[in-house]
C-alpha cells in the first residue's frame, strides 16, 4: 500500500536565502576599503614589484623568532591573563616610560590585543554612544573611518592639505568643537603622509582637548620610526594621561606584523571598559607572540634602531628619486611611507595608479585609499628591501620617461 | 634616537653591505652629492681604511673543491714583538686567507685555504708548525658553510610580504 502524501508537501515555498538582507545596515553601507580592491587587481599580475606594502620588508629579528619557537617548545600553547602576560605588560610599561616619558600601571593601565587594530576597536566601542562622532586628521589610515562606523559612531575627517604638509592645525580643529563630539583620533607620525604633529601644535591641540572634554585616541605605532627628532606623546602633555588612550605595538618598529600584537595604555576606567570587549570578542592575545614580545621588549632595541637607520636611507633614496622625477614631495619626517604629489601629470590617483601597474609593473596604493583628501597623491612605501626599492625606481623611471617626457626630465623642467 | 653615526661610518657600512653602490645611489641613501661620496671613498682607499673589495661566493653552487681549514697556533711571544712578527709572517702566506691574534687557550686563529685535504695537511706540517716559535697547532677542517661574513649560504628569501597592505 502506498504511504499517504503528507499533508502539507508542496504547499511550502522553497526557501531563497537572501543574505544581503540579514546584514545590518551600518554594515552594509560601508564602502569596500580602496586598498582591498588594488589588492585584488595586483593578486592576478605577475612579476610586479611593489612600493604598496604596509609593513616592514625585512623579517623580524631573529632573536624574537627563536623566542617564539622557543616558547612553543616549552609546550607554550594555552590562553593567558585577558589583559596579557603579566612580564609582558611589565615590559611594556618600562618600554612605554622610556618611549614617551609616562608611566602606566601593568596591573590597570595596560591591555594587551591583537595588534593596534584591536586595542583601537575596543577603545572605540567603549568610548562611542550611538552618534558621538570621532574627529581624526585626513588623509588617514584606511581603519578610522569604517571603525568608527563599526562602533556605531560618525567619524569626521579634518582634511589637511599637501601645501601644508598634511598637518593637523588646531584652528581647523577647533572649528569641528560642537556637542556630539566625543574623541580625536591622532596619528603622529602617521599613516600615509609620515607628517608629525609639530611640539607647539600639540599643545595647542591638547589645549582644545582639554577645553572641549574629549578623549584622545593616539595611535603611535611609529612612534619609534622618526628621522629628524624623536615622537613626541600627546599624553606626555600636562593633564592629558587623564584623557588619553595610546596605541602602541610591535608591528612596525620590531617588524613583527604577522605577530599580531599591540597594546592599549590609559586611564583605568577606559581600559576597564576596553577589557570587558577584549574578554568577550578576543579573549586574550596569542601567547606565542606575547612570549615573543616580551623578547622584543627587553632585547629588541638595538635592532630597531638598526632598522630606523635603514629606513632613514631608504627614505632619502626615494625621496631624492622622486623628486627628480618632477613628483612634488616632502621628505617624511616619521613612518615608511612617501605621499607624493601627481598634481603636473594629469591623472587622478587611481588612474595613475592603474597605469603604473598595468604598463610598468610598479604597484603603489592610490591616495584616495585614505580618504577623500588624498586624491592627487599616491602613498609609496620605502619599506621594502634596497634591491626592490631599486627596480621599482627604474620601471618608474624608464615609464615616466616615455609616458610624461616633459615633466619627468629635469632638463626640460628647468 | 640614539647619536647619529658619521658620514664615513655610514658609507663604510653601506659599502660592506654592497660594495658595488654607485656613488649616485649612495649619495641618494645618504642625503649628499655623488662627488661628496667620490671624495671620501677616494680618501678611505687612500688611508686603507677600505682595503679591498670583494665577492662572497657560495662555493657549493660555483661547484668549488676547495678545501678549508682552521687551525689554532700557540706561540712562543717575542722579547719586543709580542707575536706580531711572527703572525705577520704566518699571515703572508698565500694560502692563509685570514689570521687573527686571539685570547684564550691559543694565540693565533689562522684559515688556510687548499685545492685537496693532503695540501691543507702539509702546509700545516712542514711550513707553519716548523717555523721558530710556533709550539703546536690545531687543525680543524670545515665541512660546511652556513654563512659567511654575514651572510646566510643557501637559504631561501626569508620573507614573503603581500604585495599591497593597509
Amino acid at each position: 500500500m502506498e504511504p499517504a502524501p503528507h499533508p502539507r508537501r508542496g504547499k511550502i515555498l522553497p526557501f531563497v536565502p537572501d543574505g544581503e538582507s540579514w546584514v545590518a545596515r551600518h554594515v552594509r553601507d560601508l564602502p569596500r576599503s580602496g586598498i582591498r580592491d588594488f589588492f585584488d587587481l595586483v593578486q592576478t599580475m605577475e612579476g610586479i614589484v611593489s612600493l604598496g606594502i604596509g609593513e616592514p620588508g625585512e623579517c623580524t629579528p631573529w632573536n624574537i623568532r627563536e623566542q617564539a619557537i622557543f616558547a612553543l617548545e616549552l609546550g607554550k600553547t594555552g590562553y593567558t591573563s585577558n589583559i596579557g602576560l603579566p612580564r609582558l605588560r611589565r615590559a611594556i610599561s618600562r618600554y612605554m616610560e622610556r618611549l614617551t616619558g609616562v608611566r602606566y600601571d601593568p596591573e590597570e593601565e595596560i591591555l594587551v590585543t591583537v595588534g593596534v587594530s584591536e586595542a583601537l576597536d575596543c577603545a572605540l566601542r567603549a568610548i562611542v554612544n550611538p552618534g558621538e562622532q570621532i574627529l581624526f586628521a585626513e588623509p588617514s589610515y584606511v581603519a578610522y573611518s569604517p571603525g568608527v562606523v563599526l562602533a556605531h559612531g560618525v567619524p569626521v575627517g579634518v582634511p589637511t592639505r599637501f601645501e601644508d604638509t598634511f598637518r593637523l592645525r588646531a584652528e581647523e580643529l577647533a572649528e569641528k568643537a560642537r556637542p556630539g563630539v566625543k574623541a580625536l583620533l591622532l596619528n603622529s607620525p602617521a599613516n600615509p603622509t609620515g607628517t608629525m604633529v609639530k611640539e607647539e601644535e600639540l599643545e595647542k591641540i591638547a589645549g582644545i582637548c582639554r577645553r572641549e572634554n574629549w578623549v584622545v585616541l593616539s595611535d603611535e605605532i611609529y612612534a619609534e620610526l622618526t628621522y629628524e627628532k624623536p615622537h613626541r606623546s600627546i599624553a606626555s602633555l600636562p593633564g592629558m594621561k587623564e584623557r588619553t588612550i595610546v596605541f602602541n605595538g610591535l608591528s612596525k618598529a620590531f617588524a613583527m606584523t604577522g605577530f599580531r600584537l599591540g597594546w592599549a595604555c590609559g586611564p583605568a576606567p577606559l581600559i576597564a571598559a576596553m577589557v570587558k570587549i577584549h574578554q568577550y570578542s578576543m579573549l586574550c592575545a596569542p601567547i606565542l607572540s606575547q612570549e615573543a614580545g616580551v623578547e622584543a621588549l627587553e632585547h629588541g632595541a638595538a635592532e630597531v634602531e638598526a632598522m630606523r637607520r635603514i629606513y632613514q636611507k631608504k627614505r632619502n633614496y626615494l625621496w631624492r628619486s622622486l623628486t627628480a622625477l618632477g613628483f612634488p614631495c616632502h621628505s617624511p619626517e616619521g613612518a615608511f611611507y612617501l605621499f607624493p604629489s601627481i598634481a603636473p601629470f594629469g591623472l587622478s590617483s587611481k588612474e595613475f595608479a592603474l597605469r603604473l601597474l598595468r604598463e610598468a609593473l610598479v604597484a603603489v596604493v592610490p591616495g584616495t585609499a585614505f580618504g577623500p583628501s588624498g586624491e592627487g597623491h599616491l602613498r609609496c612605501s620605502f619599506s621594502p628591501r634596497m634591491e626592490e626599492l631599486e627596480e621599482a625606481v627604474g620601471r618608474l623611471s624608464r615609464w615616466m620617461r616615455k609616458s610624461f617626457p616633459k615633466k619627468s626630465d629635469p632638463a626640460a623642467r628647468s | 634616537m640614539s647619536k647619529e653615526p658619521s658620514f664615513s661610518a655610514e658609507l663604510l657600512h653601506l659599502l660592506e653591505e654592497n660594495s658595488l653602490r654607485s656613488p649616485e645611489l649612495l649619495g641618494k641613501l645618504l642625503d649628499r652629492e655623488p662627488s661628496e661620496v667620490e671624495q671620501e671613498i677616494a680618501r678611505l682607499e687612500k688611508e686603507k681604511v677600505i682595503l679591498a673589495y670583494k665577492a662572497i661566493v657560495d662555493d657549493e653552487k660555483a661547484q668549488r673543491r676547495t678545501v678549508k681549514a682552521v687551525i689554532e697556533v700557540k706561540l712562543v711571544p717575542e722579547r719586543g714583538g709580542g707575536f706580531d712578527r711572527l703572525a705577520r709572517r704566518i699571515a703572508r702566506y698565500p694560502e692563509v686567507t685570514s689570521c687573527f691574534l686571539m685570547s684564550g687557550g691559543y694565540d693565533l686563529l689562522v684559515f688556510l685555504e687548499g685545492s685537496t685535504l693532503q695540501e691543507v695537511a702539509l702546509f700545516v706540517s712542514e711550513k707553519l708548525a716548523t717555523l721558530r716559535g710556533v709550539t703546536s697547532t690545531a687543525t680543524h677542517f670545515m665541512l660546511r658553510t652556513y654563512k659567511q661574513q654575514g651572510v646566510l649560504v643557501g637559504d631561501a628569501a626569508e620573507t614573503d610580504r603581500l604585495p599591497i597592505s593597509p
